[in-house]
């Protein structure tokens, strides 16, 4: 159902070939990768069942703009995965605890998992897809392979973005304030040491 | 999450036009924090979701004659850092800068977190208790050793969640509420209600009216406010007990002080025994710890959570010398 405004060529990635396997998938994997193009803001698929509230949504993400037509009640960090493809925001424990979904929107970190798609059109959202420019990794992403801040990797794109949002407002901050900043993100493999000095090292670069 | 059909109020009009029409059926979303998780939850299930994000005239913070004018909608990182705020509201920034993870502050609006549901774990989970008009509070005979009260409790032991109304409480604030009726303001301590009153709500909101502004005086000379929490995890949770105190005080003898408890009680809970005990006499250790006492005197704990007396006590005890 989704489709972006400019011109994206289709790549096949590992997650839609895994999707494209299944046959009954077969139609939303075209959808979501770009293959069919339904206009902007119009309802492309009617409702299935009669009474869900389908709703036109124009997201802006990543400085691109996507419009699409979803029900009122998914949430950002659903639809950022399941109809944009943009998968490097995780989802944890879709309550708001964990803060794998964190995603920025206008320069302010927020939980995606907590956030209704509908209600952040006309916001500059960002996500982990859009840190890197021209080829180049964002110094944030950088000092998290230098300073190894990660092990499974699953809170990493949250981290990440909760680190960049609080960078972009403060410059030079002590370990308490990163600390502080970070908070809202839990690392299960509990490398939050090499995440603190990532987030300071990067501070130094920016 | 049950589906809903989203609507996008542009007024407070709009908004109350939606209420008056959709009832009992419609819900008021602000930050969506606490709604998304009880709908995904399917512990609440409206039909109509009204949106409160984009109303124009909610989102402010003013400082005028009267005191600090604070739309609904203003966010919680914002009150938390706001100059004046922090400045001579010191408890309501300390507060607000409290409310669970960065995030949620980013998100969260004031009055979103004064109506926030219990945090209960039996109300979160899947039991038909008093609060989702079942007939038993599964925390008397189970597991009440965090979010449950040792003031207060009486039939529902929930403890209010909000960490801001507890300032609020103690900064004498004001809430203002509109609906169908003419607008109304009640003092913050008379906007919450026990479970004797009404167990199925929190505050004294009916179903098609929601709090517009809350305004708090203009406290005077020589005064200090601060705010006060312990949680079971250092990075951020809800409340074991908080407290919040407001004290005018001259060479160190109290003239008027204002005390409010969190995290003990169903509603947030103004202390005015232990205010009194502090009236026209100076904070001392002992003082501060008669004051305490007075605080959590009638204390009924339940079987796992003794020790929020003692921390409740230490913390009035802190928070006294603090703004002595």
């Amino acid at each position: 159902m989704a489709t972006t405004k400019g011109d994206e060529r289709l790549r096949m990635s590992r997650r839609s070939f895994l999707k494209g396997m299944g046959v009954g998938a077969a139609t939303s994997t075209a959808l979501a990768t770009g293959l069919v193009k339904p206009r902007a803001g119009k309802a492309a698929v009617p409702p299935l069942v009669e009474g869900l509230s389908y709703v036109p949504v124009e997201l802006k993400i990543n400085g691109r703009r996507y419009a699409l037509t979803i029900e009122a009640r998914r949430t950002l960090a659903d639809v950022l995965r399941t109809e944009l493809n943009l998968t490097g925001t995780k989802i944890g424990c879709d309550r708001a605890e964990c803060g794998a979904c964190t995603v920025i929107v206008d320069g302010r970190a927020m939980y995606g998992c907590s956030l209704l798609a509908v209600n952040v059109q006309g916001r500059e959202i960002e996500t982990i897809e859009g840190l890197a420019k021209n080829g180049r990794l964002h110094p944030l992403q950088e000092a998290f392979i230098e300073y190894d801040a990660y092990q499974c990797g699953f809170c990493t794109p949250g981290q990440i973005l909760a680190g960049k949002a609080f960078l972009d407002k403060k410059k030079s901050p002590t370990l308490a304030e990163v600390k502080q900043a970070l908070s809202g993100n839990i690392c299960r493999c509990g490398a939050y040491h090499h995440i603190f000095e990532a987030v300071l090292a990067a501070a130094k670069k920016l | 999450m049950q589906s809903f059909t989203w609507i996008n109020a542009k007024s407070i009009e709009e908004v109350k036009g939606a209420l008056a029409k959709h009832g009992k059926k419609a819900r008021i979303f602000a930050g969506g924090g606490d709604l998304t998780t009880l709908m995904k939850e399917r512990i609440d299930t409206p039909e109509f979701v009204v949106n409160i994000g984009d109303v124009k005239d909610i989102h402010y913070i003013r400082e005028e004659k009267d005191g600090l004018h604070i739309g609904a909608m203003t966010i919680l990182a914002d009150l938390a850092e706001h100059e004046a705020v922090l400045g001579r509201y010191t408890a309501l920034a300390e507060a607000a800068g409290a409310v669970a993870s960065p995030q949620l502050r980013n998100m969260g609006s004031i009055g979103g977190n004064l109506c926030q549901r219990p945090r209960c774990w039996y109300y979160r989970g899947a039991f038909h208790c008093y609060k989702k008009g079942g007939d038993f509070c599964f925390a008397v005979t189970g597991d009440n050793r965090y979010y449950h009260s040792i003031l207060k409790g009486e039939l529902c032991y929930m403890v209010h969640p909000s960490d801001t109304a507890v300032a609020l409480l103690a900064l004498d604030a004001r809430i203002t509420i509109a609906g169908p009726q003419k607008e109304k303001t009640v003092k913050a301590e008379d906007f919450f209600i026990g479970p004797r009153q009404d167990v199925l709500r929190e505050n004294i909101l009916q179903p098609a009216e929601l709090i517009t502004e809350i305004v708090v005086p203009t406290p005077p000379a020589n005064t200090r406010s601060t705010f006060l929490k312990t949680r079971i995890r250092g990075s951020w949770d809800f409340a074991l007990a908080s407290v919040a105190v407001r004290c005018t005080a001259k060479n160190g003898v109290c003239q008027a002080a204002r005390l409010a408890l969190g995290g003990v009680a169903p509603v947030p809970l103004r202390v005015e025994r232990a205010e009194r005990a502090l009236a026209g006499k100076k904070i001392t250790r002992e003082l501060s710890q008669q004051a305490a006492q007075l605080a959590t005197a009638g204390a009924r704990p339940m079987t796992m959570n003794r020790y929020k007396v003692d921390l409740t006590r230490s913390l009035v005890e802190k928070a006294l010398l603090a703004v002595a």
